[in-house]
């Protein structure tokens, strides 16, 4: 199947945003979107866990799992593959980019369980992507993530000075203007015919 | 037997871990677009809840305490293929529903924070009936969220009647509906739980640093400052 490798990217961005449209990595952009640098530094992490997370499943999916027919192992093995990465990645980032570990480290072992980092391997096989393409849709979701997170970050500092009814404070508050934001994001739909 | 009915009931409404706890709130946005794909995904997380919690505990005393959470996620991993294969095979429908959320039920957090929280100190009794609890809480909170939903994004419960009860406000049923009948939800639960608890507060932050493994990664601050090593 062939696939156009710039709607790929821009699909994962915009129309069909992770965050956004799919709900995959509800969590960080809820919890850790309350300023924008760290909502910034976390969302690098996880494009970087993203690209790292799919170099290493895809070939052990087609290497490893298809020719043996062991494609239901495909869950605990690729959340396995991801938690070992994560680590592996923190200790050689430790040990030889100190600078980067300190930008991305403490976002790291939050992102194991980040259903949007196990969400784009198994999404990349599911759609049938090839290599090139599985490491294109996941930088587009990743950085979807990362337009998310940012806008998002931005419109919660502004929240914090509004004069919201008492109930709705904190929680509510931030799902109804997550609500918002994704409606904005509703305008992509159809974009490109994707 | 007050403890065991206390592990049980306390997840139904007391820690309701999608209301009051605010855990797992992908699934809980993401397949609650119908009545019927919300009961499904609920009872799905909580067959790997109470299964992962009764093996856990009967592990509690083998895992070594330094690899504890590796292992308590093979073991999840393990039963959500189960899930996945039954699902597969007996419910196709369903599963061409829930997609890829039923995968992803390995990082609902409500799973591995019973696991770490609770299931890996208590006997296998406790650990079954809090499994079962919390998964009550979760498939209720779902059902409850499906059925607003489905009403007023498509004007239909459960798929009845044909044409529909009332004119379909499609906006609830698209991702931006589904944030704000949580965030009106939770508004309400914390409302209600006011009135009814006198020493209830609401929670007011969600995400990792209010996810019961925080203490775990130790890293679970908002604001990204640094703790500990």
């Amino acid at each position: 199947m062939e696939h156009n490798l710039f709607l790929i990217v821009l699909g994962g961005l915009l129309v069909n945003n992770f965050v956004l449209s799919q709900f995959l990595g509800i969590c960080p952009f809820l919890g850790v979107s309350k300023k924008i640098g760290p909502a910034f530094g976390m969302s690098l992490a996880v494009i970087f866990v993203m690209l790292m997370a799919t170099a290493a499943t895809w070939p052990i999916q087609y290497f490893l799992l298809d020719p043996n027919d062991l494609g239901y192992l495909q869950t605990i093995v690729f959340i396995l593959i991801i938690a070992t990465l994560v680590q592996l990645v923190e200790i050689v980032l430790k040990k030889f980019v100190p600078p980067l570990y300190k930008a991305l480290g403490i976002y790291l072992p939050l992102i194991t369980t980040n259903c949007a980092v196990l969400g784009v391997t198994i999404l990349n096989i599911n759609s049938g992507y090839n290599f090139g393409e599985s490491m294109l849709n996941s930088l587009g979701a990743g950085l979807g993530f990362l337009l998310a997170m940012v806008m998002f970050a931005g419109v919660r500092e502004r929240l914090e000075a509004a004069d919201i009814p008492e109930g709705l404070k904190g929680v509510p508050s931030t799902l109804i203007a997550a609500s918002l934001v994704s409606l904005s994001f509703l305008g992509f739909q159809g974009l490109f015919g994707l | 037997m007050g403890k065991y009915s206390a592990a049980f009931t306390k997840g139904i409404l007391k820690e309701n871990p999608t209301l009051r706890l605010i855990l797992g709130t992908c699934p809980t946005l993401a397949v609650t677009t119908a009545v019927i794909s919300g009961f499904g995904m609920g009872l799905a997380a909580t067959f790997v809840l109470v299964c992962s919690n009764i093996v856990i505990s009967l592990l509690r005393k083998i895992i070594p305490d330094k690899v504890r959470l590796p292992a308590f996620i093979v073991v999840i991993a393990g039963f959500t293929t189960i899930v996945q294969l039954l699902m597969k095979a007996y419910l196709p429908s369903l599963n061409e529903l829930l997609g890829i959320y039923l995968p992803l039920i390995v990082v609902n957090c409500i799973i591995l924070g019973r696991a770490e929280a609770f299931a890996s100190k208590n006997s296998v009794g406790l650990a079954a009936l809090d499994g079962l609890g919390m998964g009550v809480g979760f498939t209720a909170a779902l059902t409850l969220m499906g059925a607003i939903r489905e009403l007023l994004g498509n004007g239909t419960l459960c798929g009845w009647p044909e044409n529909g009860l009332m004119p379909a406000i499609t906006v609830f049923a698209l991702p931006a509906g589904g944030f704000f009948v949580f965030g009106i939800l939770i508004w309400l639960t914390n409302k209600l739980s006011t009135r009814l608890d006198k020493g209830f507060k609401p929670k007011q932050t969600i995400g990792c640093e209010s996810c019961p493994n925080a203490a775990t990664c130790g890293k679970g601050s908002e604001g990204g400052e640094q703790h500990g090593a």
